[in-house]
């Protein structure tokens, strides 16, 4: 084992397909992050790149962008625990090899056809083609097969590895929302003219997701990680995964319908929708409780400590942007007017980001550090760790300073475009040229760069971390736990 | 004494995240099958059969609810030209395949989603910036087949793309949006005042 330099032979099977999805996920965040400043540019300059790279195409690229990176994060981070959970060697890797190129081909081909093909003619051949015309899930219906058939593969070799090897409550979890998850894209993938019902579908997949199965399979993500970093016990750790399944499937299903009070759909989901989703911030507090007493009872002792100030971030992320800025404009009688504001988009920027982009990163840095052997990330880092931790700093910073910015955008647009003048376009528009508006747009631009410098030196940070680094990892004993492996050093 | 309290017992919660998690999609799927059964067009008045674009369409404020409705009225056939249910329905498919081939709602909302770069479309058919009834369907054509050249833009300078519409694609556009405006949204959005109401006052 050599410490201190990225080597494959530091890793399993899995570990080397789950690298490759983490930096095919570093190269899309950055996608994310470039088209998103364009199209936060546009607000300011509506002119620029008109008719060349629109508004619309900047923004699917952003949103699509951050959709697939995520997914590749969570996917590698699925493989990278397999072996070492189920005690047995992936069952089927090379498929699931295969599995990865393809599906990278075809993300690659999906965004070469946005920028230069971006729309086709009103018939069915755009759609499966080029363009689905929904939000988040744009990818052609082509696309949507081989994504179905990738994830089949995935979910082949995590069902067929557990089998083989050992079930435990994360794993049988987790498999569990592997199936939901995959599940529920399909309902997404038809076409109707009835647009009440197009978007009844839509929100399966994208509320479904974000709140119910993604929130899951981060529980899961999560659990592991602190078994590894922490050595927290299994026992206490599913437990408060099961309450946590309990918590979040009986409030985000039913919470869906927090997005049928205006689309056509009958008047009793105003109270099903608002009272079941008002509850959704109940797990994430619990999630919030369980980390960081875990991370208290072990004195903050851990492995790695960019990836613990991550899972940090990660918890009160989750619970501020999906939790506190969910919950504000939940209930029916206030999304009346903030639906489909800036406000929503400022809860989508810190729910997204304090949720997934959080988790993700600090996945990376346990991979990072494997992968260099499984060196030293604790205290005393080279150079006092100042790139992790102002990394960490601005992409902090950065996104919250855009959330506070669109938060008043959308106040005021909920005012003076809803409140006042009733949604018309000129409505619309008064509220645009306001000055509260055009400030906040400006701001956002300001922060969003602040993100954009805070994401270049995190990937300078992790294709540095633990470069030269002699220390292996400190050792935390799990005398309980057989299956984990919690940074125990293996002799060179 | 060592026994775990069933507040702290693994499987106690284990099963209860299986059975909150199956009663709960149990009821999610019930309620989707009422729901599918209220929203099918033409099978109640909140979502009204594709035909309705051959009427007269007015959303209005309903006191008794405090809220604002939908109203359908008199023969007022889009284009001049009273469609078959069948002709209506096609006509409304060519609209909303057109809407996602063109990507429209990463500029725009509809129903109050998508895109906050552009207002929203679910009552586009009926607001004042077409200036009156029989304004709107000549600007209407024109806007969308040259939206740059006829953009208001109301001093933003953000202006529509020309995105290749073609006359008949323009056509089942509006047929698209005047049938979606005559969609019962429960009052969303609240307070809109229409090209009606402002020619009234
Ligand atoms: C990590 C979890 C979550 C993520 C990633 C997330 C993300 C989003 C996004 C991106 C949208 C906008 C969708 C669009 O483009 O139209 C949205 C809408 C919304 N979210 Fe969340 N959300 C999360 C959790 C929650 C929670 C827990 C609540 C409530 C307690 C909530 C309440 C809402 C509401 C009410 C809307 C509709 C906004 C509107 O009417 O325009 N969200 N969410
Ligand atoms: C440089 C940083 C960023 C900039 C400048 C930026 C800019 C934008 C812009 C202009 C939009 C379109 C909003 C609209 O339709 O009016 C948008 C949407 C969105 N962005 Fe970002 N963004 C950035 C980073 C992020 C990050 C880090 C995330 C999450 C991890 C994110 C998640 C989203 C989501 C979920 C939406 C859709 C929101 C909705 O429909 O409500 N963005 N962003
Ligand atoms: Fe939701």
């Amino acid at each position: 084992m050599s410490v201190g330099v990225l080597d494959s032979r530091n890793l399993n099977g899995g570990q080397k397909l789950a690298v490759k999805y983490f930096i095919v996920a570093m190269v899309l965040f950055v996608a994310q992050i470039l088209f998103g400043l364009l199209a936060a540019v546009q607000f300011l300059a509506p002119g620029f790149l008109f008719e060349t790279l629109d508004f619309s195409v900047n923004r699917m690229l952003h949103i699509n962008a951050m959709i697939v990176w995520m997914l590749y994060g969570f996917i590698g981070a699925v493989y990278w625990f397999l072996e070492e959970e189920s005690g047995v060697e992936i069952v089927g890797l090379k498929l699931g090899e295969i599995a990865f190129w393809v599906l990278t081909a075809a993300v690659g081909v999906v965004v070469l056809v946005y920028l230069f093909l971006q729309i086709g003619a009103g018939d069915d051949t755009t759609r499966w083609l080029i363009n689905e015309g929904r939000e988040y899930i744009e990818a052609p219906r082509w696309a949507d097969i081989g994504i179905v058939a990738v994830m089949l593969v995935f979910f082949y070799n995590v069902a067929g590895t557990f089998s083989k090897g050992r079930w435990s409550g994360v794993s049988g979890v987790l498999t569990l929302d592997l199936v939901a998850l995959v599940g529920l894209y399909l309902a997404g993938m038809f076409y109707t003219t009835n647009v009440t019902v197009d978007h009844y579908w839509w929100w399966w997949v994208v509320h479904l997701w974000v709140e119910a199965t993604w929130e899951v399979l981060v529980g899961c993500i999560m659990a592991w990680s602190l078994m590894k970093l922490l050595g927290a016990r299994r026992k206490i750790v599913q437990t408060w995964l099961y309450i946590e399944v309990a918590l979040m499937f009986g409030s985000g299903i039913l919470g869906l319908g927090h997005h049928y009070f205006w689309i056509g759909t009958p008047e009793y989901w105003f109270p099903i929708g608002g009272f079941f989703s008002a509850l959704e911030p109940i797990p994430l507090v619990a999630m919030v409780v369980h980390s960081i007493y875990d991370a208290g009872v072990h004195k903050f002792k851990s492995t790695n400590h960019p990836a613990l100030g991550w899972v940090i971030a990660h918890t009160f992320g989750n619970f501020f942007g999906a939790g506190v800025w969910g919950f504000m404009h939940t209930l029916p009688q206030i999304n009346l007017y903030t639906h489909g504001t800036q406000w929503t988009a400022s809860h989508g920027h810190l729910s997204f980001f304090g949720a997934y982009a959080t988790i993700n990163i600090a996945f990376f840095y346990l991979a990072v550090q494997q992968w260099r052997g499984n060196v030293w990330m604790g205290a005393n880092l080279a150079d006092n760790g100042w790139k992790w931790k102002w990394s960490m700093v601005l992409l902090n910073l950065g996104v919250v300073g855009m959330t506070v910015a669109l938060l008043i955008a959308g106040y005021e647009q909920s005012f003076i475009e809803r409140a006042i003048e009733g949604s018309t376009w000129s409505g619309y528009f008064a509220a645009q040229t306001h000055p509260w508006f055009t400030q906040a747009m400006f701001w956002r631009l300001i922060f969003g760069i602040v993100t954009a410098v805070g994401l270049v030196l995190l990937i300078w940070d992790l294709a540095t971390i633990g470069a030269r680094e002699t220390r292996p990892a400190l050792v935390i004993e799990r005398p309980e736990e057989p299956g984990i492996k919690a940074a125990v050093v293996e002799t060179a | 004494m060592n026994t775990t309290p069933l507040w702290a017992s693994e499987t106690f919660w284990k099963k209860t995240a299986i059975w909150v998690t199956a009663v709960s999609f149990l009821l999610l799927i019930v309620l989707t099958f009422d729901s599918m059964a209220k929203v099918s067009a033409g099978s109640t008045a909140r979502v009204p059969a594709y035909s309705v674009i051959n009427k007269k369409i007015d959303y209005r404020l309903n006191a008794k609810l405090n809220r604002y409705v939908p109203v359908v009225e008199s023969d007022a056939p889009l284009f001049g030209k009273t469609l078959s249910d069948e002709e209506a329905e096609k006509l409304v498919t060519l609209g909303k395949k057109t809407f996602q081939a063109k990507n429209c709602i990463n500029c725009h909302t509809i129903l109050g989603n998508g895109a906050y770069y552009a207002p929203d479309l679910t009552k586009s058919w009926l607001d004042p910036n077409w200036v009156d009834e029989t304004n709107r369907e000549t600007l209407m054509l024109a806007f969308l087949q040259d939206p740059a050249g006829n953009a208001r833009s109301y001093g933003t300078g953000r202006r529509m793309p020309d995105l290749g519409i073609t006359e008949d694609e323009a056509r089942g556009l509006i047929a698209f949006l005047k049938w979606t405006a005559a969609i019962d949204t429960n009052g969303f959005p609240h307070n809109f005042k229409t090209l009606y109401a402002q020619e009234n006052q």
